[in-house]
């Protein structure tokens, strides 16, 4: 466990130093949020659209960003000396989730608050969008880390961002709604985890509490749990 | 000679291997590196691994520390097998290229390293301030690993190698790129630990720091040429300086 914390310290630190990165993470889905507002201005777009993209936002960026920390990793030949030190494969993957959750936490709360501020109305309890994209953006990180095993060198690691997500994206539903779509894709669509974020957001939107919505986070939640649980089988302890 | 009187020194190790190898055997990209290698590593001693650029140095390091895949062979590290989990806590390794966190500050990648290593609080502290003024970067120390110098990075990998206070510590080529002095310093360093009871191997291909070392392991083309002292490689092949000695024993064995 302390050598989570000590993980998760040090990736913290790591973004500390690098304003950039953590001021796109934040304002980047803000702006988008906000020309959408712009956009559709008298309309209640915002109000159907903005829970959404609150939630698909962290499930995107943090993917592509702790797989590219993870192979950055793997390219500096920290990770094969962190493989040499007691430090667990499972610490390793948890500090980074936990590290990167934090981050996710306060993206969450900016995006959110930026959203109310130009205008999103959210009938459903505000608590649990925060939470519901809190929950995607750790599932997005987790993915990323497992996405980066497969990954050998720095261009493939990026290129795993459009393998993992652009599919979701597509069947999720927000291109089509899902009853349309050809059996097949619909079962898809039924298995991959960014339909049940959408979901939940759009119901949250329209109102729904707690209830009507677990079942859809119990997924989402699995999904996120089952990606830490591939992170740490695909990193190898033993290369060539 | 010198070995004896080196390792006679120590802290009641001598005469117990800090590593045995029993025939080792390590492909690579399809290919077989290291050719059933046998070695001892004596305890509390400094042991360079010398050879050629290519000759397998950084593979046996690898399979000592136990994160090269397609091993045959035994390895036995401090008494247990290479890669038992107990050993990481007793075993420090520092790559060739400086493996630390470049976006991090000197004692940042320090305090990470110590804290991987079991240290906390007041002991984690002390490590890390002993380590910095071992490799001479406490003037450094808040600085970002990234803005400077290879040299001064290549330290800051060494430091961290050396923070978590292992029994032994396998170093690949430590010393590359230094200035002189701080060569020298460095492997003042070196004896110093071993004399507390350390076990170090250190690689290099150059040759002329083989004479700093307590005994050698001379490679070559994936297998071990010599295993012996400075002083004996000087005086049986009856050359001038090790280079020449190198030279001698490759002739001798017509390994060329």
């Amino acid at each position: 466990m302390s050598l989570t914390l000590a993980t998760a310290g040090r990736v913290l630190s790591q973004l500390r130093r690098d304003r950039r990165t953590v001021a796109l993470l934040i304002v980047l889905p803000c702006a988008i949020v906000g020309l959408i507002a712009w956009m559709f201005t008298g309309t209640p777009v915002l109000d159907q659209m903005g829970p959404v993209l609150v939630g698909f936002f962290p499930l995107f960026v943090m993917f592509l960003v702790t797989s590219v920390a993870m192979q950055r990793e793997r390219s500096s030949g920290t990770l094969e000396r962190l493989m040499t030190t007691p430090l667990r494969k499972g610490e390793l993957v948890a500090g980074y989730a936990l590290a990167f959750g934090m981050l996710a936490v306060v993206q969450a709360l900016v995006v959110v608050g930026f959203a109310l501020v130009v205008g999103m109305d959210v009938d459903g309890p505000l608590w649990l969008v925060v939470a519901v994209a809190i929950l995607t953006a750790v599932l997005g990180c987790t993915l990323g880390l497992a996405a980066s095993a497969l990954a050998r060198t720095e261009f493939q690691a990026v290129q795993m961002m459009p393998l993992v997500i652009i599919p979701q994206l597509i069947t999720c539903g927000l291109l089509m709604p899902r009853d349309q779509m050809p059996t097949v894709l619909e079962w898809v669509s039924r298995v991959l985890p960014l339909t049940y974020t959408v979901e939940v957001m759009r119901q949250l939107a329209a109102g729904d509490g707690w209830s009507d919505v677990s079942g859809a986070v119990a997924v989402v939640a699995a999904w996120t749990l089952g990606a830490v649980v591939l992170g740490v089988l695909t990193l190898r302890r033993r290369t060539g | 000679m010198a070995a004896g009187d080196v390792a006679g020194q120590g802290s009641g190790v001598d005469g117990a291997s800090a590593v045995q190898v029993r025939g080792l055997r390590v492909r690579r990209g399809g290919r077989e590196i290291l050719h059933g290698l046998d070695l001892q590593i004596p305890a509390g001693q400094v042991v360079g691994l010398l050879g050629p650029s290519g000759s397998g140095k950084t593979t046996l390091m690898r399979a000592i520390v136990r994160v090269q895949a397609e091993v045959s062979g035994d390895v036995v590290v401090l008494g247990e097998p290479a890669g038992s989990p107990g050993l990481r806590r007793r075993v420090g390794y520092a790559t060739q290229a400086a493996s630390v966190y470049r976006d991090l500050s000197v004692v940042e990648n320090l305090r990470y390293f110590a804290a991987l290593a079991g240290l906390r609080s007041r002991a984690a502290r002390a490590a890390v301030a002993q380590a910095l003024d071992a490799v001479d970067l406490g003037a450094f120390e808040k600085q970002a690993v990234g803005t400077l110098s290879g040299g001064e990075r290549s330290r800051v990998s060494l430091g961290s190698a050396l923070v978590g206070e292992p029994e032994l510590l396998v170093l690949d080529e430590p010393t590359v790129g230094l200035d002189p002095v701080l060569r020298r310093d460095l492997w003042d360093l070196f004896h110093r630990l071993a004399r507390s009871g350390r076990t170090l191997l250190v690689s290099s291909h150059v040759m002329d720091e083989a004479t700093r070392c307590d005994r050698l392991l001379l490679l070559r083309d994936g297998a071990l040429v010599a295993d012996t002292t400075p002083a004996d490689l000087l005086a049986d092949t009856g050359a001038p300086d090790t280079e020449a000695a190198f030279l001698a024993l490759l002739d001798r064995e017509g390994v060329r």
